[in-house]
């Protein structure tokens, strides 16, 4: 069984579509050398957007504004829910309006230092340079960023900068860009550009003769298995932290249409960078179904600490200023509370390994605003956190205008997904990822406020310029025979799947397989990995996929509204998902950003990279379930950025 | 805690439906109304019963799927979505009804889900503002007073989930379309479609089937982002305005 961790090395990977030249020009210049397709001849292409989150409903919108026929499909019933909505603290953009030294050039600094040095150059430029477009588009579109007394916009500070570049809508940003894409997408729809498709979930992806031409999809409501055919596909699913059960993502986000491109031939680079959250909500008990954030954003006014004294079980208002530990600003004097997330994550469990975490069991640490609503008074602290604080209260029926917040980290993002290049294809011709769904911009750690900007990044900007590219290279495409063998088995191996799923008729639910997948996860490839764990965890998941399969309990048929069903097929690709984040993790034998390999680590304890070994992005290759995958290395070259060992101190 | 639950049950859109009784218990004062619905749902699974069908996804009360009327009220006894109440607004021994919103514009999906496209319709119809992709103009271009924004915000916030109509007594849809309509009309990036978003949206709303509004309140009082009555009757104004003018060529 321990075969799968003989992957073989395969032919390195490199980025072909980033031209050579400045940094700052290469954008310019794709855009220049990409082919063009005529306006007239536009509408005779169909692209599939499978997904309508920041990058889903941007890109849809987009590439139906410039005249493409686009099939898009959401799981949900109305593309407003994707979970870009729950996006709470802001979107980065180097305007500079604060006239505080901010530039793009500081930006791409800042998001490939904030990365630890695991993302490519060009990518992390570009993202920077479209940043201050995004905020143009989106005010246009009359979003409802919040505002200062003269009418200009407001902004605040984000984890691991030091400049005030994070544009925002009260405590719900992701929110208010996100309605701002699904009204454009809207129109789009009502002028008959989109053909929208929602509670229908992409379960497989048909690739002919090398390309990607079409996916098979489920009607939700009636159970129906479809196929739909197009030139191009782009997913913008979001990512995989749901692997791990509890996490801050909504209860449906899933893996599925990026594990099956997986399948499919598509590339999976850096499974194992994910992102653990420092500030969320501590669980209460085994019921939890989720975990909820509270934003980044309250790290600019609120302080961390927890008591000098192990075990200290005083209420927080009893403990005097001398006997608390506001170990940020301890030991990151320069960012203090503001230090990036793997830090602030990996500084908390710290503490509560100590003994010195406070609330239920120990795992948890005080934000404490009681200093800022002294400094600011409560209705200005209000203002500019009042709803979060409404939710935390809602959540823990506690008062954190009283007493401080009980914070604890939590799986939230995803850095890994699907490897994409320069124009965001992934290896498989004409399938294109954006979003959280591919791997390109954030390296081993993402910054705050960085997600939003990529989502739209990725689906107004970069990708309707570079599919034409792919699309006017292939003109004139035959139609896809829906005869073709192709689809024919694609259809076949999913309607296979899920009859299986309700037929074994075992004894667990689906849930209960997930809730041990996830706490193995949370175990051994969590917030810090050992090699020890980590073949644990490679030896427990092929059982616990053996006996998923023996004994899942699935109610209900495959032809109806069935929720269990849906769930039970996500699970069977986070079973395999599981094992290639663990793979991953093995191999690489180094710390960097939210990878902590506690072999790897300076004497402060801060995550060590091997920049000899380790410099590159890993993808994987599938070669079958449970078997070994091929690993196809992409060479990181800095030329812009040299890589040092972060310092926030 | 252990409760006792009457929970609408129906199969499809054809099917009739019915008030089942099922027993919980092992119920905490932490867990949200959601989770207290997965227990029954894991045992009713085991059991081999089908579990009941509801929306749901955030669970942090932002994407608007959550749709349960409690005890006759929309979402629930507490001003927030069902995802965010908890079982400590209930007692040890009590009788819970849940039934899905019910509205004519709103058909029944599967037991406790419902078809809410007819609001996706009406945003379609003109909840936007036309500025394609590019073509938008210096963020800093066009100040907007704080007094300005902050209104376009408390509008903006609503998350589409249909409490407002689920609570009327006229199934109305009103609150839902002028929430939409002022977030844009108060921000000087939607005036150049003032006139015609509202007309469009009024006239969507009513081919929808929603029902009039008499100025009940009921809306307000259900919405879990407490978008306020006064919305409604900003967009009377607005929808009078555009008459005028419109009448007026």
């Amino acid at each position: 069984m321990d075969h799968y961790t003989h992957y073989r090395t395969g032919a390195p990977l490199a980025d072909t579509k980033a031209p050579d030249g400045p940094i700052a020009e290469r954008w310019d210049s794709r855009r220049f050398g990409a082919k063009l397709v005529n306006p007239a001849n536009r509408r005779k292409h169909t692209v599939i957007v499978v997904g309508t989150g920041l990058a889903g409903g941007s890109a849809g919108a987009t590439l139906a504004e410039q005249g493409y026929h686009v099939v898009q499909f959401c799981y949900q019933d109305s593309p407003r829910r994707a979970h870009s909505i729950a996006a709470q603290g802001g979107i980065n953009a180097a305007k500079n309006y604060r006239n505080d030294g901010d530039s793009v050039q500081r930006l791409f600094y800042d998001t490939v230092k904030g990365g630890d040095f695991r993302a490519r150059e060009s990518n992390v430029h570009r993202l920077a340079q479209i940043s201050v477009e995004i905020i143009d588009q989106c005010v246009a579109q009359g979003v409802p960023f919040a505002r200062e007394y003269g009418g200009l916009l407001d902004t605040r500070s984000f984890g691991g900068v030091q400049v005030s570049r994070t544009f925002y809508a009260r405590g719900q940003t992701g929110q208010q860009l996100l309605l701002g894409a699904y009204q454009a997408l809207s129109r789009q729809i009502a002028a008959g550009n989109v053909e929208l498709h929602p509670r229908t979930e992409m379960l497989d992806l048909i690739v002919i003769d090398g390309r990607a031409r079409g996916i098979v999809a489920r009607d939700l409501v009636t159970g129906e298995i479809s196929t739909y055919v197009a030139d191009a596909v782009v997913l913008a699913s979001g990512g995989y932290g749901n692997v791990f059960y509890l996490s801050t993502n909504a209860m449906n986000s899933n893996a599925t249409a990026i594990w099956r491109a997986h399948r499919r031939g598509a590339h999976f680079a850096n499974p194992c960078f994910t992102q653990i959250h420092p500030t969320c909500i501590p669980r209460t008990g085994d019921h939890q179904s989720k975990l909820t954030l509270m934003s980044e954003s309250l790290r600019n006014d609120g302080r961390i600490w927890v008591p000098r004294a192990k075990g200290d079980t005083r209420a927080p208002g009893d403990i005097p200023e001398a006997e608390r530990d506001y170990y940020l600003e301890r030991i990151y004097p320069s960012f203090g509370n503001l230090v990036p997330r793997d830090i602030a994550s990996r500084a908390a469990k710290n503490v509560c390994d100590e003994g010195r975490g406070v609330g239920p069991g120990g795992q948890g640490v005080y934000l404490d605003f009681a200093g800022a609503i002294a400094r600011m008074g409560r209705k200005a602290v209000e203002e500019k956190y009042g709803n979060l604080f409404e939710m935390y209260q809602r959540i823990t029926a506690e008062d954190p205008y009283q007493v401080p917040m009980r914070i604890y980290p939590a799986v939230h993002y995803t850095m890994g997904g699907l490897w994409v290049d320069y124009d965001l294809q992934t290896t498989v011709p004409g399938l294109f990822a954006i979003g959280e769904a591919n791997f390109s911009d954030h390296g081993a750690n993402r910054l705050g406020a960085s997600a939003l900007m990529q989502g739209l990044a990725d689906g107004y900007f970069v990708l309707p310029a570079t599919i034409n590219d792919y699309l006017a290279r292939h003109p004139g495409q035959d139609p896809v025979d829906t005869g073709h063998p192709a689809v024919a088995a694609a259809v076949a191996e999913t309607r296979d799947r899920l009859h299986r799923l309700v037929t074994v008729d075992g004894d667990r639910t689906a849930d209960s397989f997930h809730r041990e997948l996830g706490e193995l996860m949370w175990e051994y490839c969590g917030m810090a990995r050992t090699e020890e764990g980590l073949r644990k965890a490679l030896d427990r998941i092929p059982q616990i996929r053996e006996e998923f399969w023996r004994r899942i309990k699935v109610p209900g048929t495959e032809a109806e509204f069935n929720q269990s069903l849906e769930r039970a097929n996500r699970v069977v690709d986070y079973l395999e998902l599981a094992e290639l984040m663990c793979l991953d993790a093995l191999h690489r034998a180094e710390s960097c950003g939210g990878h902590f390999r506690e072999e790897s680590q300076t004497p402060e304890g801060e995550a060590a990279r091997d920049d000899e070994e380790f410099s590159y992005a890993a993808a994987w290759e599938f070669t079958g379930t449970g078997t070994a995958p091929v690993l196809h290395k992409e060479d990181l070259v800095f030329e812009y950025v040299h890589p040092t060992q972060r310092s926030y101190a | 805690m252990r409760l006792t639950l009457r929970v609408w049950r129906r199969k499809d859109t054809r099917a009739p439906g019915a008030m089942k009784e099922y027993e919980v218990d092992g119920v905490t004062p932490d867990m949200s109304f959601l989770e207290m619905l997965d227990t029954l749902n894991e045992r009713l699974t085991l059991e081999g019963e089908d579990p009941v069908a509801f929306d749901h996804d955030c669970r942090e009360g932002i994407c608007g799927a959550c749709s349960l009327v409690i005890n006759g009220d929309a979402h629930g006894p507490e001003r927030t979505t069902a995802c965010q109440l908890h079982m400590r607004s209930f007692r040890d021994g009590d009788t819970i009804d849940v039934e899905p919103w019910r509205a004519a514009a709103f058909p029944v999906v599967r037991d406790l889900v419902v078809d809410r496209s007819a609001f996706d319709r009406i945003i379609q119809a003109g909840g936007y503002v036309s500025v394609p992709t590019g073509a938008a103009p210096e963020a800093h271009a066009t100040p907007v007073p704080k007094a300005a924004a902050d209104l376009a915000f408390e509008h903006a916030e609503c998350i589409g989930c249909g409490a407002c109509v689920a609570a009327c007594p006229n199934g109305s849809a009103m609150l839902f379309t002028s929430a939409k309509i002022n977030h844009l009309n108060v921000l000087p990036q939607g005036a150049p479609e003032r006139e015609t978003r509202v007309l469009d949206m009024v006239g969507q709303m009513d081919a929808e089937g929603f029902g009039g509004c008499t100025l009940t309140g009921e809306c307000a009082t259900a919405c879990p982002k407490g978008i306020p009555l006064t919305s409604i009757a900003s967009m009377n104004k607005e929808w009078l305005r555009a008459n005028r003018k419109v009448s007026r060529g």
